[in-house]
């Protein structure tokens, strides 16, 4: 259960997707993310649709991987598309007890799910194809600037670096506690939901107390490494924007004009 | 050129309480070392005998509470020496998984390097000389957290080594790992010495480990009760046993053949020492 968990999870490869500098494809992603929000008619969706496609095509990311990491999202897609569908306004096509369903509605309700659907999709596809060390270096670059403001940049993206570094740990962690108990006769996947939620306690106490000791040999062993904070750090492989990180920003700016466009028409 | 590469100098220290009726106990009461250049030391002591307390003291980790530690001629107490002193001592800790900072293991080689501001053509070639070292460079690009413990520990060992220290202090390197891997992190610290010339420090409880290094110190209740080479140290069986200590198998085996009127040498670090000793003793 907890292997399926993929959050933050990065697979290294080496396509034109993963040699794209943490910055392209930040800002590559929140244009796209501009762009879904933008999008109101099929045509816009199906532009963008076409992009993110083409992202995972290039990338190599197995589609099932993809589709794995989307399942604890499922009741959430499924209650917005439920919503969307009973509160469209026009004419209703089936009409039950208070429901009715409309044409409007049924559009409203496929658009907002496949929203939820590429939305997620796309920053999988940042965090899958950029370590999370380069990813905390491109944001501590693109903030940068906010340092000037006394924005303490450099220490959140070494928060952000430590918690998705931590990710894998724990829930080996998390695996071997609940393997311990269940060895002791504690019952994880039986009873009502209260019932289940009471028998998580047992595994979240002793997750938070390791988490506070490696928290602290990790901060031990950094600072036996010589860490002092953002001053004077170098880095082993220096950020540079190369030609195709222009290239990949103009495709996705192109996407999100087209889009804009199309809206402007009222499509 | 002085030789010293560690001096410490009657040192205590104890850990702060909340509790104030009660009065802190010494962690460490009184030890003094004086450790040269190039050797191999190795720190033995059951738990809690202060073993561990004495390693973090070495890299400025602790402060000492009384007396001084003195690392390269440089005192740990002087707050503007620490990240002086922290590259020239490296230190490889027990847990490997709480000791590796990034997802991709030439990432976290290269943390201490850019934690020290070196240029990155140069991080570039530390970090594959070290992975080198310690044979983990075709695994460069992997994920630390799918490798087997003794493997991490390696990818620890080269982390301390991009530092390019002149003194490691290895604090119970092999306690959390399986034969192979000890054996593995026994052979980089072998090589760490025939090729770098660096002064190793081994915190142990491993007697089989301690039996290579040149010298060994043993604590017990924050103090050094004996000190001197393993061949030496490894006599006393009665007071080692008293400490809570077992002698190594070997040495074992020829107390045994004393105590029961065979006059062969005590000392026998290992098993072909052993054999040899018992095969002079009838005579072959």
């Amino acid at each position: 259960m907890l292997k399926d968990i993929t959050l933050g999870q990065f697979f290294p490869g080496n396509t034109v997707v993963h040699r794209l500098d943490p910055r392209t494809k930040i800002l590559l992603v929140i244009i796209y993310i501009a762009a879904l929000f933008v999008a109101k008619s099929w045509i816009s969706y199906a532009c963008v649709l076409v992009f993110l496609i083409f992202a995972i095509t290039i990338s190599k990311i197995k589609l099932k991987v993809m589709l794995k990491g989307m399942k604890p999202l499922i009741f959430i897609i499924v209650l917005t598309a439920a919503l969307n569908l009973f509160y469209g306004s026009g004419e209703p096509l089936v009409e039950f007890w208070i429901f009715k369903i409309t044409r409007d509605g049924i559009t409203r309700a496929i658009f907002m799910s496949a929203r939820i659907i590429m939305l997620v999709m796309g920053t999988f596809m940042l965090t899958y194809t950029t370590s999370p060390i380069m990813l905390t270096y491109g944001l501590e670059l693109l903030l940068g600037p906010l340092k000037k403001l006394k924005v303490p940049v450099h220490e959140l993206a070494m928060v952000m670096s430590m918690a998705l570094r931590l990710i894998p740990t724990l829930i080996e962690e998390t695996d071997k506690i609940m393997s311990a108990q269940k060895a002791r006769g504690a019952q994880f996947d039986t009873g009502n939901l209260i019932e289940k939620a009471k028998a998580m306690l047992p595994i979240l106490v002793p997750l938070f107390i390791s988490s506070f000791r490696r928290a602290d040999e990790l901060a031990t062993a950094m600072e036996a490494r010589c860490y002092h904070g953002g001053e004077g750090r170098t880095r082993l492989n220096v950020l540079k924007f190369a030609v195709r990180d222009y290239g990949a920003l103009s495709v996705g700016v192109a996407v999100l004009a087209g889009v804009a466009v199309l809206a402007g028409f009222g499509l | 050129m002085d030789e010293t590469a560690i001096k410490i100098e009657n040192l205590t220290f104890f850990y702060n309480t909340d509790d104030e009726e009660t009065a802190p106990e010494d962690v460490l009461a009184g030890v003094s070392l004086t450790i040269e250049k190039g050797s191999f030391v190795a720190v033995l002591g059951h738990n809690g005998s202060g073993k561990s307390t004495l390693a973090r003291h070495l890299n400025a980790l602790l402060l000492p509470k009384g007396g001084s530690v003195c690392v390269f001629g440089m005192d740990t107490k002087d707050e503007e020496l620490t990240l002086e002193i922290r590259r020239r001592v490296g230190m490889v800790f027990q847990n490997p998984d709480n000791q590796i900072v990034s997802n991709v293991v030439e990432e976290d080689v290269a943390f201490a390097p850019e934690n020290l501001g070196v240029p990155s053509e140069e991080i570039r070639k530390r970090v594959d000389e070290a992975l080198k070292m310690v044979g983990m460079y075709e695994f460069r690009d992997h994920a630390p957290h799918l490798l087997s413990g003794g493997q991490k520990q390696r990818v620890a060992i080269a982390g301390v080594l991009a530092m390019r220290p002149k003194c490691v202090v290895f604090d119970e390197p092999t306690a959390m790992l399986d034969p192979k891997g000890r054996r593995d992190v026994m052979d980089i610290i072998d090589k760490l010495r025939r090729e770098y010339g660096s002064t190793v420090i081994l915190i142990t409880h491993h007697m089989d480990e301690a039996a290579r290094a040149d010298r060994v110190v043993v604590m017990s209740d924050g103090k050094v009760v004996m000190d001197g080479p393993p061949r030496q140290v490894f006599t006393h069986v009665e007071e080692l046993d008293e400490l809570g200590l077992a002698v190594p198998g070997t040495v074992r085996l020829m107390w045994e053949l004393r105590k029961n009127g065979m006059d062969v040498p005590l000392a026998a670090l290992n098993a072909q020492e052993c054999a040899e000793a018992v095969a002079e003793y009838f005579g072959k």
